[in-house]
């Protein structure tokens, strides 16, 4: 089995069968953010709590990324005739509207409004063969 | 108020420009800013520098006269030329000195900026994973835009049109080509809604204004334009703003919207007054959005001005009217003193073929960029 890491500890929950990504909430004034920082934007506090975030909510809006993007910052190291174009959305949850990737055909129909869940996509490869994995919304069936 | 007068402007040409360095495009639009002033680089008593790219731009000494004047380099993302432009004005307000001068310049690879996300306060993994990118923020920002107060893609062909039309009145922008609103819809697709010919390119270029106490402002000009307002602000909690992995559910507005009244409330004046304008056109969304968050039409009425022309040269707002960024491209450092530049030809009556008819008196530019910071100035005859 080709062996996976997520891009960065602490952001979702994986291994998980229903993964969540992970924010904080202020110790002060219970203020929710995303992802998890140790000072609150909101009161200015300076210290917090990790919670798990819904894991569904609707597209607030979308757009998708039809360049590839600079490496660094972007760790794809794929020749630039073989980037996959990818959805790029803002799903609103629960505890606020949080950026990230749409996983799915590039060509699917997106619509603001839309039910979508979150997933876990491996987008890159290290050198020694090891996938990147992050977290990504889909549209739910329906 | 009525404190600070812009009596020179100069602009070293907006492209790209192989074997020319920013510092040395810097120096060239400095000294065009003293000639138009009638003054030589032993009367500036102070100066300000706005650059992305260039560690130093107070450099421009080797070029213009080691004088030993202070000259403090600033840099603020899209706002910096806004920032050197606020200090300048401020310093003379301080009654240190007299006269002065803010100057930016830049000198960019092509393609979308790259930046590491860490040193805008956001984590790698947001770079990594490939969302630290500023073209698909302004294009997720106009597509809700567009849902919330019905914006076609017409409209922002509409603007990208104009912005390269009056390109072509320029001699010194970048993109002087007519491109027709078919073209620029059929265009690439880059970021949905938004194809290539709708977004602004960084590029090469540099511009510098020279400053002085109003009141012997006569000594030195004709016909001296007042800075009646100059104001930086940054995004509060809340505003949907580039560079952000998230947004809280209570929208707060733009920190555009904060630096517009801001900037009115200084200039004791509002947007009706205003007679000519120059907005952040990052891309053809951007100017629609910049629009009424500066306050001269409500959320939706873009559609219909568009349509009627009346952001056109000769309609009742002309909205940038030297091409903005869309035909002349984004030398960060020097891009607000590039409308600075542009409102005071027009205001003078001096922007030949793309002047605006009638004696306009009031001008309005504002700058938006990373990571969510907003730049207006407001000047008058």
């Amino acid at each position: 089995m080709t062996p996976q890491r997520p891009v960065a500890e602490g952001l979702f929950e994986w291994p998980a069968d229903e993964p969540r990504v992970i924010g904080s909430r202020c110790d002060s004034c219970s203020f929710v953010t995303f992802p998890a920082q140790d000072a609150c934007p909101s009161c200015g506090g300076d210290t917090t709590t990790s919670v798990p975030l819904g894991r569904t909510g609707t597209l607030w809006t979308w757009t998708r990324q039809r360049f590839q993007p600079k490496n660094p910052p972007y760790i794809g190291r794929e020749p630039a005739g073989e980037f996959e174009p990818y959805g790029v959305g803002f799903i609103e949850l629960p505890e606020g509207r949080i950026e990230a990737r749409l996983a799915g055909d590039i060509d699917q129909e997106l619509r603001i409004g839309m039910p979508m869940e979150l997933t876990v996509v491996p987008f890159a490869t290290d050198e020694d063969g090891t996938e990147v994995l992050t977290f990504a919304f889909r549209p739910i069936e329906s | 108020m009525d404190d600070v007068a812009i009596i020179g402007v100069g602009l070293h040409p907006f492209g790209r420009f192989p074997g020319t360095s920013a510092i040395e495009m810097g120096a060239k639009a400095a000294r065009l800013a003293m000639t138009d002033a009638g003054i030589a680089w032993k009367d500036v008593q102070f100066a300000f520098g706005g650059s992305y790219e260039v560690d130093n731009p107070d450099a421009v000494v080797n070029f213009l006269g080691l004088t030993g004047l202070p000259f403090t380099d600033v840099y603020n993302g899209c706002a910096t030329a806004a920032s050197a432009l606020s200090q300048a004005a401020n310093t003379i307000r301080l009654g240190e000195y007299d006269i002065g001068m803010a100057i930016g310049m830049d000198k960019h690879l092509p393609g979308a900026f790259a930046a590491d996300p860490v040193q805008y306060g956001v984590p790698s993994w947001y770079g990594q994973t490939g969302l630290f990118l500023t073209p698909k923020f302004f294009a997720m920002k106009i597509q809700r835009y567009m849902h919330d107060f019905g914006i076609t893609p017409r409209t922002l062909a509409r603007v990208a049109a104009k912005n390269y039309r009056n390109g072509m009145g320029n001699p010194n922008a970048f993109r002087r080509q007519e491109l027709s609103e078919e073209t620029i819809l059929g265009s690439p697709m880059v970021n949905d809604p938004l194809t290539r010919y709708m977004f602004c390119s960084p590029n090469e270029g540099a511009a510098a204004v020279v400053l002085c106490r109003a009141e012997i402002a006569h000594r030195f000009a004709a016909q001296p334009i007042y800075l009646k307002a100059s104001v930086v602000r940054t995004r509060r909690l809340g505003a949907f703003e580039v560079h952000s992995p998230w947004v809280p559910l209570e929208r707060t507005e733009a920190p555009t919207v904060d630096a517009s009244r801001a900037a009115y409330e200084m200039a004791g004046l509002g947007p009706e007054d205003v007679d000519v304008v120059q907005l952040q056109d990052t891309d053809a969304g951007a100017e629609v959005i910049h629009m009424a968050e500066n306050g001269f039409c409500k959320d939706g009425e873009q559609e219909a001005l568009l349509a009627a022309g009346g952001t056109e040269i000769g309609g009742g707002l002309p909205i940038n009217t030297d091409g903005g960024l869309i035909a002349n491209g984004e030398p960060i450092g020097a891009s607000g003193l590039r409308q600075i530049h542009e409102l005071v030809l027009q205001l003078r009556r001096a922007a030949g073929d793309r002047q605006v008819p009638g004696t306009p008196r009031v001008g309005y530019g504002q700058l938006y960029g990373a990571p969510g910071t907003a730049g207006v100035a407001i000047v008058s005859t």
